[in-house]
């Protein structure tokens, strides 16, 4: 499979295999009005297998977004189709309004107004809770 | 601590914890002295659904402090009814009065609360999550007990998969230190690893899991009882064989050490035999005569009203 190299815009590589869509969606990009190329399930030497992200555009990529999501991605910032950065997103202390409570008895279910927010509990293990009753986070 | 919300008992540092023990203490032996303190104070008890032993406590422990106190209990006489968020409710009596004490059915309702409110809001447990004075009980009835909460060989019996109040004594004790935990329940209720794995990160605690209550209960300083649940179980001869393994009776009573507690966070069903009450190691009701004084000075201690003649514990030496 032949994609055509980005010139100017970023890569998000090792995005674990079959999530890239998901990836997106948390990083508010809306694949029907950007130039971006998906390839899921690609080879990887690390992983077995991995998906890749490619944006011909100065998309501004919360590393900390993408690091709740896809901790083990990377980011490629290429200019003139060279590699001119690589980003590698941190696993974030806090998190919020990116993803929503999965415990049904939890507050944030029925009181209005208040924001999803979710710290990181346990980093090897890449544990989150909510802020509000302490489930653990699911994605 | 003036102004402080408490919603979980990680609100509060250690050394706070040992004070309010100690204020505890001095309340229960300087009852008439301390009768005035909170005299033109107002607590709001706001009681989303029904738990009247923690309210009156509540209620009591303002009242016998000098203040006043208002408040609803049961949703369906509140405004919650025509629609009112937990914030607006708050952010409306903040105006009233000077500590709020909210219990509420949903996980993280005493957060939103504290977040919303400008005067101390203190959490009467929100749903199964927490339930801090109760932990602040159970700690006073071991500092009455034993004159100190470490050093102590623990034995938590029943639910412990589900039992917040057993989460929440463990996290806080291992805070403390040296404590040994004795875990019995059965398989399908066994403590959740992250309590395990708290216990594993305090190097001065160690814990064991067990099934039998009677093999290990004469090693136990303590022993925490909760109730089995029959729908926590997948089958019922499970329950059936299961349920009598863990009631308390006089004949595993004489296995106990003579000086062992018995603490139950209440109500009980039948986990603990009556018969258990007359004797002397049972510590339950004398928990609930804790909880109205730990709240006593967790109310005087966030609405900033010191105990007259109270010296404080700090420099003083600590038993911990």
């Amino acid at each position: 499979m032949e994609v055509t190299s980005v010139q100017n815009g970023i890569i998000i590589d090792h995005v674990p295999a079959g999530t890239a869509l998901k990836v997106l969606e948390y990083l508010n990009i809306d694949p029907a009005t950007t130039k971006l190329a998906l390839i899921m399930n690609a080879d990887s030497k690390r992983y077995g297998s991995k998906d890749i992200i490619k944006i011909e555009d100065d998309k501004d990529i919360d590393l900390d977004v993408l690091g709740f999501v896809a901790r083990q991605a990377t980011v490629d910032v290429v200019r003139g189709g060279q590699i001119v950065e690589k980003k590698q997103p941190n696993l974030p202390e806090h998190i919020v309004g990116v993803i929503r409570c999965v415990n049904p008895r939890c507050v944030t279910t029925t009181e209005p107004g208040i924001k999803q927010m979710f710290h990181l509990m346990h980093t090897d293990r890449h544990e989150y809770r909510c802020d509000y009753c302490d489930e653990e986070a699911r994605f | 601590m003036v102004g402080k919300s408490v919603v979980t008992l990680d609100d509060l540092t250690t050394d706070q914890i040992l004070d309010l023990l100690h204020k505890a203490e001095y309340i229960d032996s300087h009852r008439k002295q301390v009768a005035h303190t909170c005299e033109g104070r107002v607590l709001a008890t706001l009681f989303y659904e029904p738990s009247t032993r923690t309210r009156l406590s509540f209620e009591t422990a303002m009242l016998r402090l000098g203040g006043k106190v208002i408040g609803f209990a049961g949703a369906q006489l509140a405004s919650v009814t025509k629609g009112e968020s937990i914030a607006d409710t708050l952010k409306t009596v903040s105006n009233y009065v000077d500590v709020v004490a909210i219990r509420h059915p949903k996980e993280g309702a005493a957060l939103v609360a504290s977040r919303a409110a400008s005067v101390p809001v203190i959490n009467a447990g929100d749903g199964g999550h927490m339930h801090p004075t109760q932990t602040l009980a159970d700690l006073a009835t071991l500092q009455s007990r034993f004159g100190r909460i470490t050093n102590l060989t623990v034995g938590l019996c029943g639910d412990l998969t589900f039992g917040r109040t057993v989460h929440s004594l463990i996290e806080t004790l291992c805070r403390f230190g040296n404590v040994r935990f004795v875990l019995i329940s059965p398989d399908e209720l066994k403590t959740p690893q992250y309590v395990i794995d708290r216990i594993n990160a305090t190097p001065s605690c160690s814990y064991v899991e067990v099934r039998d209550l009677a093999s290990v209960i004469g090693d136990l300083d303590v022993l925490y009882m909760t109730r089995v649940q029959k729908e926590r179980f997948f089958n019922e001869d499970d329950y059936l064989r299961l349920r009598d393994t863990y009631i308390l009776d006089e004949a595993k009573m004489a296995l106990a050490k003579p000086d062992m507690a018995v603490l139950h966070p209440l109500p009980r069903v039948n986990e603990i035999a009556v018969e258990v009450d007359d004797d002397p190691r049972a510590a339950y009701f004398e928990q609930v005569k804790n909880g109205m004084l730990m709240r006593m000075a967790l109310e005087s201690s966030v609405v900033g009203d010191e105990l007259p003649g109270y010296e404080p514990l700090e420099g003083k030496e600590v038993k911990a």
